[in-house]
């Protein structure tokens, strides 16, 4: 899968790794809960960077207190319809600090990459045939928000405090 | 009214230009419908048995006459010259072409409204009390947090892939009039004992097939935490919520499965993390807000005057119609008056171009400016001076628009049915045609006094049938449709879901059946009793004998 991380295109250095796939020798992982919590000394002594995937529905609590040992999350769309993942990136960006790459893999749709963006995602496994022109328009698609998220983006309320005047 | 600033306006600028393009990459195929169908959704546009329909939003049902009379210019330029208020004080046009859809989207952006969120498993739009602002048991004008729930809601980005649509009203008085307690959140917002102004906030609410009455997880919330509240009880429900089945979709589900007293907790707990965040407005952008809904500059000296009284007295038709369509003003000299548009075999909730004029120029001569919709599909001048209502009147009927039937029998709430969506078992609006026409006698209204029927298609219930006082139901009995009766619904403050009264009725035998409960309840009552009252004391085995007996 093509993978654009702030605004373009990557070459992924990340295996995702199936649970039933032996371990590697070297490189850097990407793990399921379910191998994370079964292998997590294994998995740590091969001493690459790993990264964790949550399927939707998987609570982020389950590795809160693990988070300084995974430079990505990939959080997973089964569909696009499914917006669980959405609260998932936000906890881990504003409770949990997370500042690793917050990765959406599964089914997404174009016309939703700018509310994934802001709820703190920042990088994006995209459909063949995906451009970055694509990609650009879609998050700046809608410039004005009025609620605040974990993300740089000022909103609405803000700029009112700043020019209280421009709102008469 | 709210005005846009600059920010607001912006925001509907880009999200039309956003929606163009989507629109453009289907016409050229670069979208599928498949993927298109839920971009079109986003922004209200369904399609339904025989074209597109557009919803299109009116926040907590307030219109200024600029915007009524956008929306009789686009019932005529993009529809077959008419448009429907529905029982989320909407407007949707039943005709629009895919390609035109755009361009009617600019036009109303240049009065300040749009069609987001109207549809789609997202925040819709904001209700509240048609009569708020206007009414003397109010603590405050709910349209204050109506408006400032819009702005937060409005693309949220964490909530818009909710497992199902969300809906929330509000109201600030102690009567109900916004049906609060059949919504996935209900705010009434109250004084506590300390004198403080907040929110009493019930969760949990809705009809459809699993019909409930929201629970109350919070007596008291202090004002300034609304957003904040609000955030985490959307943020347990976007992570707990039932995904696997869209019938168990909604919060009332979760709500139900869990018991209100754990669901409040987990909210409590969420809540205790981000209560001290930002997302809670400061106080200077809650007063800038609150400063747009001041109450208009009424005259305090007008008091009703004698050639007002003498009208009363001399014209019975005019009398019928202050007395059950005009209500007490905040403002003594003052009068509420709604408009009926539940004509004698009429469409309930259809109003012409032409009588959308007529009534925006009706609220800029004598309303202050403001128009209402109702739930109940209907719209209210909520700032009338009494001298002035003979007038107002005479204009409504000149545009049949005096029926003199609010809160009576004839005044129904009805879906839009197996004439226009594609989800009906049955008509709902030929039912109501049959029952208007039978009881079309408005002195025979009047004597049967205040009744609610609501009528749905289907069990979705948009017809609100379960919170009916006669509730209809639209089955499929072996492909005819058939119409399951209930008795006892509430949609007020004592909000009560109705009882099946026994097997439906063919569409033939459904006039005579609502006839024939009502003559039970004329039999039955004590003096100034409403068909409620008596239902309540005598229940509802009577009704049950007589409705199965003739049959
Ligand atoms: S109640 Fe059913 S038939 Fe009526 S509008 Fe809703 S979905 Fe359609």
């Amino acid at each position: 899968m093509p993978l654009i991380k702030d605004g373009s295109f990557v070459t992924d250095p990340w295996i995702r790794l199936a649970d039933e796939d032996a371990l590697p020798e070297i490189g850097p992982i990407i793990v399921s809960l379910t191998r994370w919590v079964a292998a997590r000394d294994a998995l740590l002594a091969r001493g690459w960077p790993l990264g964790i995937c949550l399927a939707s529905g998987e609570s982020v609590e389950a590795i809160t207190g693990d988070l300084d040992r995974f430079e990505v999350v990939a959080l997973e769309f089964p569909t696009f319809m499914d917006g669980r993942s959405y609260s998932a990136a936000r906890l881990l960006r504003e409770r949990h600090g997370f500042s690793g790459e917050l990765r959406a893999v599964g089914n997404v749709l174009r016309d939703q990459f700018l509310f994934l963006h802001r709820c703190g995602f920042d990088a994006f496994e995209v459909r063949e045939g995906e451009t970055v022109s694509g990609w650009l328009q879609a998050v700046a698609a809608l410039t004005v928000w009025y609620q605040p998220t974990g993300d740089a983006r000022v909103t609405v309320p803000q700029l009112r405090q700043l020019a209280p005047i421009a709102a008469e | 009214m709210y005005r846009y600033d600059e920010f607001d306006a912006a925001l509907v600028t880009q999200r039309v230009a956003q929606f163009r393009d989507q629109v453009d990459r289907r016409m050229k195929g670069t979208l599928s419908e498949d993927e298109f169908r839920p971009l079109r959704l986003m922004n209200g546009l369904y399609l339904q048995l025989h074209a597109y329909m557009l919803r299109v939003a009116i926040p907590y049902g307030t219109l200024s006459s600029v915007q009524m009379r956008m929306l009789a210019h686009i019932a005529r330029r993009y529809d077959h010259g008419y448009g429907h208020f529905t029982t989320r004080q909407n407007i949707q046009y039943n005709w629009p072409k895919l390609v035109e859809v755009p361009d009617l989207l600019d036009e109303l952006a240049t009065v300040e409204m749009h069609a987001i969120q109207t549809s789609g498993n997202c925040i819709r739009n904001v209700t509240s009390d048609p009569y708020a602002g206007a009414v003397a048991d109010e603590v405050e004008d709910p349209r204050i947090w109506g408006e400032i729930i819009r702005q937060w809601s409005t693309f949220h980005p964490e909530f818009s892939f909710l497992p199902r649509k969300f809906k929330i009203a509000v109201t600030g008085s102690a009567e109900d009039r916004a049906a609060i307690r059949v919504h996935d959140i209900g705010l009434r917002i109250h004084r506590n004992e300390a004198g403080e102004v907040g929110f009493e906030v019930m969760v949990g609410g809705g009809q459809g097939r699993t019909p409930m009455i929201a629970k109350t997880i919070r007596a008291f919330l202090p004002k300034a935490h609304l957003l904040s509240y609000l955030e985490a009880i959307l943020r347990v429900y976007n992570l707990m919520g039932r995904r696997d089945n869209k019938y168990k979709a909604r919060i009332k589900i979760l709500v139900h499965e869990m018991g209100a007293e754990a669901f409040a907790d987990q909210v409590e707990a969420e809540w205790a993390e981000i209560k001290d965040g930002p997302v809670d407005l400061p106080a200077s952008e809650v007063a800038r807000i609150e400063n747009y809904f001041a109450p208009p500059a009424l005259d305090t000296a007008s008091n009703g005057s004698a050639d007002y009284a003498l009208k009363l007295k001399s014209d019975a038709a005019f009398a019928a119609w202050v007395g059950s369509n005009v209500l007490g003003h905040v403002q003594p000299g003052y009068a509420i008056a709604n408009i009926s548009l539940k004509p004698v075999g009429g469409v309930p909730g259809d109003a012409t171009a032409e009588q959308m004029d007529v009534v925006a120029d009706l609220a800029a001569r004598y309303s202050h400016d403001e128009i209402r919709v109702t739930y109940e599909q209907n719209l209210v001048l909520p700032h009338v001076r009494r001298e002035d209502l003979y007038a107002v009147w005479q204009a409504l009927g000149e545009a049949k628009l005096d029926t003199a039937n609010i809160g009576l029998l004839g005044d129904m709430i009805v879906c839009p049915g197996l004439d226009y969506c594609s989800l009906a078992n049955a008509r709902s609006i030929p039912v109501s045609q049959q029952i208007s026409e039978r009881f079309s006698d408005p002195e025979r209204q009047r004597k049967i006094g205040k009744l609610d029927i609501k009528i749905s298609g289907c069990i979705n219930a948009c017809g609100h049938h379960h919170v009916g006082h006669i509730g209809i139901l639209g089955v499929d009995k072996r492909g005819k449709e058939h119409y399951q009766i209930t008795l006892g619904g509430k949609a007020n403050q004592d909000a009560a879901v109705g009882a099946i009264v026994g097997p439906a009725f063919a569409e033939t035998d459904i006039a005579d059946a609502v006839e024939t409960v009502v003559d039970t309840y004329l039999d039955l009552r004590a003096d100034g009793e409403e068909f409620i009252e008596t239902l309540g004391r005598v229940g509802i085995a009577p009704f049950k004998e007589t409705l199965y007996a003739t049959h």
